[in-house]
C-alpha cells in the first residue's frame, strides 16, 4: 500500500526531470522523412554531377584542383538548401503534432535549448564548408557536413532523446571515414543523411512514438 | 529503521516533489515554467515554494525582465543533498 505511493513518487520525479530538461516531442517519422528527402536530393545532385561528367572520381580529382563551374556549385547548394528546409519544416510540424498529443508546449525552455545547441555547431560547420569551397577544397565538403552534423547531434542529445547521441557518433565516424575516399563524397552523403536518418528514425518511432 | 528516517517530510507532496525534481536537473526555473510543468495554481505553487524556501532547500531570486517581475528558483546545495537522500530512501523502500 505504502510502497505503491512511493513508486508513484519515483515515477513522478523521473517524469518531471526529463520533461523539464529534455525536449521529448522529437518525432521519429520526421527522421525517416529527412532521410528520404536526403536520398531524393542526392539523386538530383547525382544527375547534375553527371551532366558535368564529374561522377567519375578520377575525373573529379583532376577538376577539383581547378575551380568548379559556378553553375554547378549554385545548383548543388540549392539542392542542399531545399533538402534542409524540407527536413526542418517536416520535423517541426510533426514535433508540434506530437507535442500537442501529449499536451506539451512546443516552444519552451527545453526546446529552445535544444535548437540553440543543435544549430551552434551546425552553423560553424556551414561556415567552414563555405571556406573549403572558397579555397577549392570542395572534395572535403561532404565529409565536413557529416562530421559537423554528427557533432551537432552529440551536442543536442543532452537536451533531447539520448539516442540522438549515438546517431551523432555514427555520423562523426562515418564523416571521418569518408575523408579517405575523396570523390565519393556524394555516396557517403547519401548513406549518412539518407540511410542513417531512416534507420534511427525508424528506431525512435518504434521506441517512443508507438504508444 | 534508518531508511525510514531518510524520507523527508518536506518533500512528501506531489507539487514539492515536482519542484525539487525540476530544480535538480535545471540550473534554475521561473515561476511560469514550474506552473506549466506541474499544472498547479498560482496560490498553490506559491505556498509550496515558500515552504521549500523556508527549509532553505531552494533559493528565490526576484528580478525584472524588462518591466515584468520575474521570480527565479534554484535548488540550494542543502536542497540537492537532502532530495538525493529522499530519492535514495524511496528507492530502497520500493526494493524491499
Amino acid at each position: 500500500m505504502e510502497s505503491k505511493k512511493y513508486l508513484e513518487d519515483i515515477s513522478e520525479i523521473k517524469n518531471m526531470m526529463s520533461r523539464s530538461s529534455r525536449f521529448i516531442s522529437l518525432s521519429g517519422i520526421s527522421g525517416v522523412l529527412a532521410g528520404v528527402y536526403a536520398l531524393i536530393g542526392a539523386a538530383f545532385a547525382h544527375v547534375r554531377l553527371q551532366q558535368y561528367s564529374l561522377i567519375d572520381p578520377m575525373e573529379y580529382y583532376k577538376r577539383n584542383s581547378a575551380p568548379i563551374e559556378t553553375g554547378l556549385v549554385v545548383d548543388l547548394f540549392a539542392i542542399a538548401i531545399v533538402v534542409m528546409l524540407a527536413a526542418l519544416v517536416t520535423g517541426t510540424i510533426l514535433s508540434i503534432k506530437k507535442a500537442k498529443k501529449s499536451e506539451e508546449k512546443i516552444w519552451n525552455a527545453s526546446s529552445r535549448r535544444l535548437v540553440i545547441n543543435f544549430f551552434l555547431p551546425l552553423l560553424v560547420g556551414g561556415i567552414f564548408c563555405l571556406v573549403l569551397i572558397q579555397y577549392h577544397l570542395s572534395a572535403l565538403v561532404a565529409s565536413t557536413t557529416l562530421v559537423f552534423y554528427g557533432l551537432a547531434c552529440i551536442n543536442a542529445s543532452k537536451y533531447t532523446l539520448g539516442d540522438v547521441r549515438y546517431m551523432g557518433i555514427a555520423f562523426v565516424l562515418f564523416g571521418l571515414a569518408s575523408t579517405q575516399f575523396l570523390g565519393y563524397g556524394l555516396y557517403f552523403w547519401a548513406i549518412g543523411f539518407g540511410l542513417f536518418h531512416i534507420f534511427y528514425g525508424t528506431l525512435m518511432y518504434f521506441k517512443y512514438d508507438r504508444k | 529503521m534508518s531508511i525510514i528516517n531518510n524520507i523527508n517530510k518536506a518533500f512528501d507532496h506531489r507539487i514539492r516533489l515536482g519542484i525539487m525534481s525540476i530544480l535538480m536537473v535545471n540550473d534554475y526555473a521561473d515561476f511560469n515554467m514550474l506552473k506549466e510543468l506541474l499544472g498547479a495554481t498560482d496560490g498553490n505553487l506559491a505556498s509550496h515554494t515558500k515552504a521549500l524556501e523556508t527549509g532553505k532547500y531552494i533559493k528565490v531570486e526576484k528580478q525584472f525582465i524588462g518591466r515584468k517581475p520575474n521570480t527565479r528558483y534554484s535548488a540550494t546545495k542543502l536542497g540537492k543533498l537532502e532530495f538525493q537522500k529522499h530519492i535514495d530512501a524511496l528507492e530502497k523502500l520500493i526494493r524491499k
